[in-house]
Protein backbone atom coordinates (compact mmCIF):
# COMPACT_ATOMS: atom_id res chain seq x y z
CA UNK A 1 0.00 0.00 0.00
CA UNK A 2 1.69 3.35 -0.74
CA UNK A 3 0.92 6.27 1.60
CA UNK A 4 -0.22 9.43 1.00
CA UNK A 5 2.87 10.38 2.39
CA UNK A 6 4.89 8.20 0.39
CA UNK A 7 2.36 9.46 -2.49
CA UNK A 8 4.07 12.65 -1.75
CA UNK A 9 7.63 11.22 -1.63
CA UNK A 10 6.96 9.52 -5.06
CA UNK A 11 5.86 12.61 -7.07
CA UNK A 12 8.87 14.33 -5.79
CA UNK A 13 11.03 12.12 -6.80
CA UNK A 14 9.29 12.07 -10.39
CA UNK A 15 9.61 16.17 -10.35
CA UNK A 16 12.82 15.77 -9.83
CA UNK A 17 13.66 14.13 -12.65
CA UNK A 18 15.80 16.33 -15.73
CA UNK A 19 14.97 16.39 -18.77
CA UNK A 20 18.01 14.74 -20.46
CA UNK A 21 18.38 16.80 -23.96
CA UNK A 22 17.15 19.87 -21.35
CA UNK A 23 19.10 18.48 -18.13
CA UNK A 24 18.43 22.49 -16.58
CA UNK A 25 15.28 21.80 -16.41
CA UNK A 26 12.80 18.97 -14.66
CA UNK A 27 10.20 16.86 -16.74
CA UNK A 28 7.79 18.81 -13.93
CA UNK A 29 9.26 21.80 -15.05
CA UNK A 30 8.60 20.97 -18.63
CA UNK A 31 4.99 19.64 -18.29
CA UNK A 32 5.85 16.31 -19.50
CA UNK A 33 5.14 14.79 -16.11
CA UNK A 34 1.22 14.63 -16.10
CA UNK A 35 0.50 12.88 -12.96
CA UNK A 36 1.62 10.47 -10.30
CA UNK A 37 -0.93 8.27 -8.94
CA UNK A 38 -1.53 4.76 -6.79
CA UNK A 39 -3.35 2.19 -8.31
CA UNK A 40 -3.69 -0.76 -5.26
CA UNK A 41 0.05 -1.52 -4.61
CA UNK A 42 1.77 0.30 -7.96
CA UNK A 43 2.36 3.16 -8.79
CA UNK A 44 1.42 4.65 -12.27
CA UNK A 45 3.38 7.72 -13.63
CA UNK A 46 1.93 9.37 -16.52
CA UNK A 47 3.95 11.26 -19.26
CA UNK A 48 3.64 13.28 -22.13
CA UNK A 49 5.96 13.28 -25.44
CA UNK A 50 6.73 16.60 -26.36
CA UNK A 51 7.20 15.70 -30.37
CA UNK A 52 5.33 12.53 -32.06
CA UNK A 53 9.22 11.40 -32.36
CA UNK A 54 10.82 12.69 -29.21
CA UNK A 55 13.52 10.18 -28.36
CA UNK A 56 13.78 11.94 -25.37
CA UNK A 57 10.91 10.02 -23.73
CA UNK A 58 12.36 6.56 -23.40
CA UNK A 59 15.06 7.75 -21.53
CA UNK A 60 12.71 9.73 -18.96
CA UNK A 61 10.65 6.65 -18.55
CA UNK A 62 13.51 4.66 -17.60
CA UNK A 63 14.78 7.51 -15.17
CA UNK A 64 11.78 7.41 -13.62
CA UNK A 65 12.09 3.81 -12.68
CA UNK A 66 15.55 4.18 -11.91
CA UNK A 67 14.60 6.56 -9.23
CA UNK A 68 11.68 5.28 -8.19
CA UNK A 69 13.04 2.11 -7.42
CA UNK A 70 16.44 3.76 -5.70
CA UNK A 71 13.53 5.57 -3.21
CA UNK A 72 11.70 2.16 -2.68
CA UNK A 73 8.88 2.08 -5.33
CA UNK A 74 9.62 -1.13 -6.94
CA UNK A 75 6.24 -0.85 -9.09
CA UNK A 76 6.08 1.21 -11.05
CA UNK A 77 4.06 1.80 -14.60
CA UNK A 78 4.96 4.51 -16.64
CA UNK A 79 2.59 5.84 -19.09
CA UNK A 80 2.12 7.78 -22.13
CA UNK A 81 -0.71 10.27 -22.58
CA UNK A 82 -1.40 11.63 -25.88
CA UNK A 83 -4.10 13.91 -25.31
CA UNK A 84 -4.36 16.60 -24.78
CA UNK A 85 -0.78 17.32 -26.73
CA UNK A 86 1.58 18.68 -25.06
CA UNK A 87 1.96 22.38 -25.63
CA UNK A 88 4.64 25.03 -24.83
CA UNK A 89 2.61 26.79 -22.53
CA UNK A 90 2.91 23.77 -19.83
CA UNK A 91 6.53 25.23 -19.43
CA UNK A 92 6.33 25.96 -15.48
CA UNK A 93 7.53 29.85 -14.82
CA UNK A 94 10.64 28.25 -12.95
CA UNK A 95 11.22 26.20 -15.96
CA UNK A 96 11.41 29.20 -18.16
CA UNK A 97 13.25 31.30 -15.76
CA UNK A 98 15.65 28.18 -15.55
CA UNK A 99 15.91 28.27 -19.51
CA UNK A 100 16.50 31.53 -19.78
CA UNK A 101 19.37 31.15 -17.10
CA UNK A 102 21.06 28.57 -19.21
CA UNK A 103 21.30 30.76 -22.13
CA UNK A 104 17.75 29.30 -23.96
CA UNK A 105 15.36 31.90 -24.63
CA UNK A 106 11.65 30.57 -23.35
CA UNK A 107 8.74 29.97 -25.88
CA UNK A 108 5.92 32.65 -26.35
CA UNK A 109 2.49 31.71 -25.90
CA UNK A 110 1.45 28.84 -28.43
CA UNK A 111 -0.51 29.44 -31.05
CA UNK A 112 -4.19 29.14 -30.88
CA UNK A 113 -5.49 26.30 -32.49
CA UNK A 114 -8.86 26.10 -33.71
CA UNK A 115 -10.02 25.36 -37.77
CA UNK A 116 -7.33 25.24 -40.17
CA UNK A 117 -4.02 26.93 -39.03
CA UNK A 118 -3.29 30.03 -40.65
CA UNK A 119 0.17 30.01 -43.29
CA UNK A 120 2.65 32.01 -42.14
CA UNK A 121 4.74 33.07 -45.42
CA UNK A 122 7.12 35.42 -43.42
CA UNK A 123 10.83 34.26 -44.20
CA UNK A 124 13.06 32.93 -42.11
CA UNK A 125 14.44 36.14 -41.33
CA UNK A 126 11.44 37.86 -40.25
CA UNK A 127 10.34 37.20 -37.14
CA UNK A 128 6.80 37.45 -35.73
CA UNK A 129 6.97 38.02 -32.50
CA UNK A 130 10.38 39.34 -30.67
CA UNK A 131 12.58 36.92 -28.90
CA UNK A 132 14.36 38.61 -26.51
CA UNK A 133 18.41 37.76 -26.48
CA UNK A 134 18.80 35.43 -22.72
CA UNK A 135 22.14 36.71 -22.08
CA UNK A 136 21.89 40.51 -23.10
CA UNK A 137 18.28 41.44 -22.99
CA UNK A 138 17.34 42.90 -26.39
CA UNK A 139 15.22 42.40 -28.37
CA UNK A 140 16.86 42.77 -31.46
CA UNK A 141 17.44 38.91 -32.87
CA UNK A 142 17.05 36.96 -35.78
CA UNK A 143 16.32 33.66 -36.39
CA UNK A 144 18.52 31.57 -38.33
CA UNK A 145 17.48 28.55 -38.41
CA UNK A 146 13.82 27.02 -37.44
CA UNK A 147 14.70 23.71 -36.63
CA UNK A 148 17.60 23.20 -33.94
CA UNK A 149 20.02 20.30 -32.14
CA UNK A 150 16.20 19.12 -30.58
CA UNK A 151 12.82 19.13 -31.75
CA UNK A 152 11.63 21.85 -29.14
CA UNK A 153 14.43 24.14 -30.58
CA UNK A 154 15.15 26.72 -33.18
CA UNK A 155 18.00 29.23 -33.51
CA UNK A 156 18.67 32.88 -32.97
CA UNK A 157 21.21 35.33 -33.33
CA UNK A 158 21.36 38.35 -30.77
CA UNK A 159 21.98 41.47 -33.29
CA UNK A 160 23.12 43.60 -30.18
CA UNK A 161 25.80 41.01 -28.03
CA UNK A 162 26.04 39.33 -31.66
CA UNK A 163 25.92 35.77 -29.69
CA UNK A 164 23.75 32.69 -30.83
CA UNK A 165 21.18 30.90 -28.34
CA UNK A 166 18.24 28.79 -28.77
CA UNK A 167 15.02 29.41 -28.48
CA UNK A 168 11.66 26.59 -27.14
CA UNK A 169 9.81 26.92 -30.04
CA UNK A 170 5.72 28.15 -29.22
CA UNK A 171 3.28 24.91 -30.65
CA UNK B 1 28.24 19.91 -16.56
CA UNK B 2 27.15 19.37 -13.42
CA UNK B 3 26.53 15.91 -11.30
CA UNK B 4 22.49 15.84 -12.12
CA UNK B 5 23.35 16.87 -15.42
CA UNK B 6 25.06 13.77 -16.23
CA UNK B 7 22.57 12.11 -14.16
CA UNK B 8 20.33 12.35 -17.05
CA UNK B 9 22.20 10.36 -19.05
CA UNK B 10 23.62 7.84 -16.61
CA UNK B 11 20.70 5.01 -17.87
CA UNK B 12 22.22 5.02 -21.08
CA UNK B 13 25.33 2.92 -19.88
CA UNK B 14 23.37 0.67 -17.79
CA UNK B 15 22.97 -2.91 -18.60
CA UNK B 16 19.25 -3.80 -18.60
CA UNK B 17 16.87 -6.29 -20.16
CA UNK B 18 16.14 -3.58 -22.34
CA UNK B 19 18.32 -3.80 -25.42
CA UNK B 20 17.83 -0.27 -26.84
CA UNK B 21 18.94 1.02 -30.53
CA UNK B 22 18.27 -1.88 -31.81
CA UNK B 23 14.77 -3.29 -34.08
CA UNK B 24 12.68 -5.69 -33.11
CA UNK B 25 13.11 -5.70 -29.46
CA UNK B 26 13.05 -3.81 -26.23
CA UNK B 27 11.39 -0.93 -27.65
CA UNK B 28 8.67 0.39 -25.33
CA UNK B 29 5.53 0.74 -27.23
CA UNK B 30 4.77 4.20 -28.30
CA UNK B 31 1.41 3.96 -26.89
CA UNK B 32 2.11 2.24 -23.53
CA UNK B 33 -0.39 2.78 -21.02
CA UNK B 34 -2.89 3.98 -23.84
CA UNK B 35 -6.49 2.48 -23.88
CA UNK B 36 -6.05 0.14 -26.71
CA UNK B 37 -9.80 -0.73 -27.53
CA UNK B 38 -11.67 -0.06 -30.63
CA UNK B 39 -14.91 2.20 -30.13
CA UNK B 40 -18.17 0.33 -30.17
CA UNK B 41 -19.47 0.83 -33.74
CA UNK B 42 -16.14 1.06 -35.82
CA UNK B 43 -14.74 -1.12 -38.42
CA UNK B 44 -11.94 -2.76 -36.71
CA UNK B 45 -10.69 -3.79 -39.78
CA UNK B 46 -10.94 -0.71 -41.81
CA UNK B 47 -9.52 1.31 -38.62
CA UNK B 48 -6.19 -1.13 -38.94
CA UNK B 49 -6.23 -0.26 -42.71
CA UNK B 50 -6.64 3.24 -42.48
CA UNK B 51 -4.19 3.58 -39.63
CA UNK B 52 -1.37 1.50 -41.53
CA UNK B 53 -2.12 3.90 -44.88
CA UNK B 54 -1.43 7.23 -42.77
CA UNK B 55 1.52 5.28 -40.43
CA UNK B 56 3.00 3.94 -44.30
CA UNK B 57 2.86 7.87 -45.47
CA UNK B 58 4.96 9.12 -42.84
CA UNK B 59 7.55 6.07 -42.49
CA UNK B 60 7.71 6.49 -46.62
CA UNK B 61 8.48 9.78 -46.24
CA UNK B 62 11.00 10.25 -43.63
CA UNK B 63 12.57 7.81 -44.69
CA UNK B 64 13.28 9.79 -48.05
CA UNK B 65 13.95 12.92 -45.79
CA UNK B 66 16.66 10.36 -44.19
CA UNK B 67 17.99 9.91 -47.52
CA UNK B 68 19.08 13.25 -47.56
CA UNK B 69 20.94 13.72 -44.40
CA UNK B 70 24.71 14.78 -44.94
CA UNK B 71 23.68 16.59 -48.53
CA UNK B 72 22.25 19.42 -47.69
CA UNK B 73 23.99 22.53 -49.21
CA UNK B 74 23.29 23.67 -45.35
CA UNK B 75 24.17 22.57 -41.75
CA UNK B 76 20.65 24.47 -41.08
CA UNK B 77 18.54 22.68 -43.56
CA UNK B 78 20.35 19.24 -42.73
CA UNK B 79 19.15 20.05 -39.16
CA UNK B 80 15.91 20.87 -40.21
CA UNK B 81 15.16 17.80 -42.44
CA UNK B 82 16.03 15.68 -39.73
CA UNK B 83 13.70 16.95 -36.73
CA UNK B 84 11.22 17.09 -39.58
CA UNK B 85 11.62 13.23 -40.38
CA UNK B 86 11.79 12.10 -36.98
CA UNK B 87 8.85 13.99 -36.54
CA UNK B 88 7.09 12.08 -39.17
CA UNK B 89 8.72 9.15 -37.81
CA UNK B 90 7.11 9.69 -33.97
CA UNK B 91 3.80 9.72 -36.14
CA UNK B 92 4.73 6.63 -38.50
CA UNK B 93 5.16 4.76 -34.77
CA UNK B 94 2.58 5.73 -32.81
CA UNK B 95 -0.32 4.87 -36.22
CA UNK B 96 1.56 1.70 -36.69
CA UNK B 97 1.32 0.63 -33.15
CA UNK B 98 -2.38 1.58 -33.25
CA UNK B 99 -2.70 -0.21 -36.91
CA UNK B 100 -1.59 -3.50 -34.97
CA UNK B 101 -4.13 -2.91 -31.77
CA UNK B 102 -6.86 -2.37 -33.93
CA UNK B 103 -6.04 -5.89 -35.71
CA UNK B 104 -5.57 -7.78 -33.00
CA UNK B 105 -3.20 -10.69 -33.83
CA UNK B 106 -0.29 -9.46 -31.75
CA UNK B 107 1.97 -7.48 -34.92
CA UNK B 108 3.78 -4.49 -33.45
CA UNK B 109 5.36 -1.39 -35.20
CA UNK B 110 8.22 -3.02 -36.00
CA UNK B 111 6.59 -5.97 -37.72
CA UNK B 112 4.91 -3.72 -39.68
CA UNK B 113 7.41 -1.53 -40.97
CA UNK B 114 10.37 -4.40 -41.49
CA UNK B 115 8.29 -7.68 -42.51
CA UNK B 116 6.03 -6.79 -44.62
CA UNK B 117 6.43 -6.52 -48.65
CA UNK B 118 6.06 -3.73 -51.31
CA UNK B 119 2.51 -4.76 -52.40
CA UNK B 120 1.10 -4.52 -49.17
CA UNK B 121 2.28 -0.77 -47.91
CA UNK B 122 -0.39 1.39 -48.44
CA UNK B 123 1.40 4.81 -48.60
CA UNK B 124 0.69 7.58 -51.68
CA UNK B 125 3.14 7.83 -54.46
CA UNK B 126 3.74 11.34 -53.08
CA UNK B 127 5.84 9.93 -50.21
CA UNK B 128 8.03 7.51 -52.23
CA UNK B 129 9.54 10.13 -54.89
CA UNK B 130 12.98 10.97 -54.87
CA UNK B 131 13.87 14.07 -54.99
CA UNK B 132 16.46 15.15 -57.73
CA UNK B 133 17.00 18.56 -56.31
CA UNK B 134 16.40 20.60 -53.02
CA UNK B 135 13.82 22.51 -55.20
CA UNK B 136 11.46 19.05 -55.91
CA UNK B 137 12.13 18.65 -51.77
CA UNK B 138 10.63 21.75 -50.87
CA UNK B 139 7.81 21.63 -53.79
CA UNK B 140 6.95 17.93 -52.76
CA UNK B 141 7.29 18.70 -48.61
CA UNK B 142 5.00 21.62 -49.09
CA UNK B 143 2.14 19.40 -50.99
CA UNK B 144 2.60 16.50 -48.20
CA UNK B 145 2.50 18.86 -45.49
CA UNK B 146 -0.25 21.34 -46.64
CA UNK B 147 -2.39 18.22 -47.19
CA UNK B 148 -1.82 16.13 -43.67
CA UNK B 149 -1.96 19.35 -41.74
CA UNK B 150 -5.28 19.94 -43.46
CA UNK B 151 -6.58 16.00 -42.95
CA UNK B 152 -4.88 15.72 -39.33
CA UNK B 153 -7.25 19.01 -38.73
CA UNK B 154 -9.94 16.89 -39.65
CA UNK B 155 -8.68 13.82 -37.78
CA UNK B 156 -8.13 15.87 -34.19
CA UNK B 157 -12.05 15.16 -34.20
CA UNK B 158 -11.96 11.51 -35.06
CA UNK B 159 -14.49 8.81 -33.33
CA UNK B 160 -11.50 6.78 -32.66
CA UNK B 161 -9.53 8.70 -29.82
CA UNK B 162 -6.01 7.03 -30.10
CA UNK B 163 -6.07 8.47 -33.91
CA UNK B 164 -7.61 11.48 -32.84
CA UNK B 165 -4.52 12.42 -30.19
CA UNK B 166 -2.43 11.11 -32.79
CA UNK B 167 -3.54 13.40 -35.69
CA UNK B 168 -4.02 16.89 -32.97
CA UNK B 169 -0.33 16.06 -31.57
CA UNK B 170 0.98 15.77 -35.24
CA UNK B 171 -0.97 18.98 -36.55
CA UNK B 172 1.07 20.91 -34.48
CA UNK B 173 4.24 19.30 -35.86
CA UNK B 174 3.22 19.62 -39.40
CA UNK B 175 2.13 23.40 -39.37
CA UNK B 176 5.79 23.95 -38.66
CA UNK B 177 6.99 21.60 -41.71
CA UNK B 178 4.44 23.49 -43.90
CA UNK B 179 5.63 26.81 -42.91
CA UNK B 180 9.16 25.76 -43.77
CA UNK B 181 8.27 24.54 -47.03
CA UNK B 182 6.19 27.30 -48.05
CA UNK B 183 8.99 29.89 -47.07
CA UNK B 184 11.48 27.81 -48.84
CA UNK B 185 9.40 27.42 -52.49
CA UNK B 186 8.55 31.43 -52.09
CA UNK B 187 12.44 31.76 -51.47
CA UNK B 188 13.42 29.70 -54.55
CA UNK B 189 10.32 30.99 -56.89
CA UNK B 190 10.55 34.95 -55.99
CA UNK B 191 14.40 34.37 -55.89
CA UNK B 192 17.12 34.91 -59.05
CA UNK B 193 15.41 33.56 -62.62
CA UNK B 194 17.72 30.48 -62.01
CA UNK B 195 16.01 29.70 -58.39
CA UNK B 196 12.65 30.67 -60.10
CA UNK B 197 13.03 28.00 -63.24
CA UNK B 198 14.32 25.28 -61.02
CA UNK B 199 11.46 25.90 -58.36
CA UNK B 200 8.51 25.98 -61.75
CA UNK B 201 10.39 22.42 -62.79
CA UNK B 202 10.11 20.88 -59.58
CA UNK B 203 6.44 21.49 -59.18
CA UNK B 204 6.09 20.58 -62.48
CA UNK B 205 7.21 16.98 -61.44
CA UNK B 206 5.65 16.83 -57.95
CA UNK B 207 2.40 18.31 -59.00
CA UNK B 208 0.97 14.67 -61.11
CA UNK B 209 1.48 13.15 -57.55
CA UNK B 210 -1.09 15.18 -55.85
CA UNK B 211 -4.07 13.99 -57.25
CA UNK B 212 -4.17 10.92 -55.83
CA UNK B 213 -4.36 12.39 -52.03
CA UNK B 214 -7.83 13.57 -53.71
CA UNK B 215 -9.15 10.27 -54.79
CA UNK B 216 -12.32 8.55 -53.19
CA UNK B 217 -10.83 6.03 -50.45
CA UNK B 218 -13.01 2.79 -49.78
CA UNK B 219 -11.59 2.10 -46.27
CA UNK B 220 -12.23 5.69 -45.37
CA UNK B 221 -16.09 5.36 -46.48
CA UNK B 222 -15.96 2.41 -43.92
CA UNK B 223 -15.01 4.66 -41.09
CA UNK B 224 -17.76 7.77 -40.63
CA UNK B 225 -16.35 9.62 -37.81
CA UNK B 226 -13.45 8.12 -37.62
CA UNK B 227 -11.91 9.23 -41.19
CA UNK B 228 -11.92 12.02 -43.47
CA UNK B 229 -12.77 11.83 -46.86
CA UNK B 230 -10.06 12.56 -48.88
CA UNK B 231 -12.01 14.87 -51.59
CA UNK B 232 -13.00 16.95 -48.84
CA UNK B 233 -9.17 18.15 -48.10
CA UNK B 234 -9.16 19.69 -51.76
CA UNK B 235 -10.46 22.90 -51.31
CA UNK B 236 -8.41 23.80 -48.09
CA UNK B 237 -5.23 22.35 -49.36
CA UNK B 238 -5.66 24.41 -53.01
CA UNK B 239 -6.16 27.54 -51.27
CA UNK B 240 -2.90 27.40 -49.39
CA UNK B 241 -0.85 25.92 -52.00
CA UNK B 242 -2.32 29.00 -54.09
CA UNK B 243 -1.39 31.36 -51.35
CA UNK B 244 2.29 30.23 -51.48
CA UNK B 245 2.38 29.60 -55.42
CA UNK B 246 1.24 34.04 -55.59
CA UNK B 247 3.66 34.80 -53.24
CA UNK B 248 7.03 32.98 -55.34
CA UNK B 249 5.67 34.44 -58.44
CA UNK B 250 4.83 30.60 -59.66
CA UNK B 251 1.98 29.29 -61.61
CA UNK B 252 0.03 26.52 -60.90
CA UNK B 253 1.57 23.67 -63.29
CA UNK B 254 -0.58 22.43 -65.45
CA UNK B 255 -0.01 18.69 -65.69
CA UNK B 256 -2.31 14.94 -66.18
CA UNK B 257 -2.04 12.94 -63.02
CA UNK B 258 0.57 10.45 -62.45
CA UNK B 259 -0.83 7.65 -64.86
CA UNK B 260 -2.72 4.66 -62.49
CA UNK B 261 -2.15 0.87 -63.16
CA UNK B 262 -4.94 -0.79 -63.91
CA UNK B 263 -6.58 1.45 -62.17
CA UNK B 264 -4.69 1.14 -59.02
CA UNK B 265 -2.02 3.24 -56.94
CA UNK B 266 -0.16 3.63 -53.57
CA UNK B 267 -3.22 3.26 -51.49
CA UNK B 268 -4.21 0.21 -53.05
CA UNK B 269 -0.23 -1.62 -52.85
CA UNK B 270 0.86 -0.51 -56.12
CA UNK B 271 4.32 1.80 -56.01
CA UNK B 272 6.17 3.37 -58.79
CA UNK B 273 9.96 1.70 -59.22
CA UNK B 274 12.15 3.18 -56.54
CA UNK B 275 9.53 1.45 -53.96
CA UNK B 276 11.47 -1.43 -54.01
CA UNK B 277 14.88 0.16 -53.59
CA UNK B 278 13.68 1.99 -50.75
CA UNK B 279 12.14 -0.84 -48.95
CA UNK B 280 15.39 -2.51 -49.49
CA UNK B 281 17.38 -0.09 -47.80
CA UNK B 282 14.60 0.12 -44.85
CA UNK B 283 14.20 -3.22 -44.08
CA UNK B 284 17.38 -5.43 -45.61
CA UNK B 285 19.07 -4.82 -41.84
CA UNK B 286 16.15 -5.92 -39.85
CA UNK B 287 15.41 -9.32 -42.20
CA UNK B 288 19.30 -10.31 -42.20
CA UNK B 289 18.93 -10.64 -38.26
CA UNK B 290 15.66 -10.44 -37.42
CA UNK B 291 16.45 -11.26 -33.80
CA UNK B 292 19.53 -9.16 -33.53
CA UNK B 293 19.72 -7.19 -30.71
CA UNK B 294 22.85 -4.97 -29.56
Amino acid sequence: MVTAAGLAAARAVAAAVPDPELPMVTVADLGILRDVATEGERLVVTITPTYSGCPALREIAHDLRRRLAASGFDEVDVRTALAPAWSSDWITADGRRKLSAAGIAPPHAAPARSGPVPLTLTLTLTRREPVACPRCGSADTTRTAAFGATACKALFRCESCREPFEHVKAI
Amino acid sequence: MTEDEFAAYQSLSEETEDHRWAFGTGFTDPLEGIDASVPDGVDAAALTAYCLALGDDALIYSHRLQQWMTRMPELEEETALANIALDLLGQARMLLARAGQAEGRGRREDDLAFFRDEHEFRSVRLAEHTDADFAQLAGRLLVFSAWRLALFGRLAASADPVLAAIAAKGANELAYHRDYAAQWVIRLGDGTPLSHDKMAAALGVIWPLADELFRADPVAARLPGVAADPAELRAEVDAVLDAVLGAATLDRPQGAPLARVAGKAGRDGVHTEPFGYLLAELQSVARAHPDATW
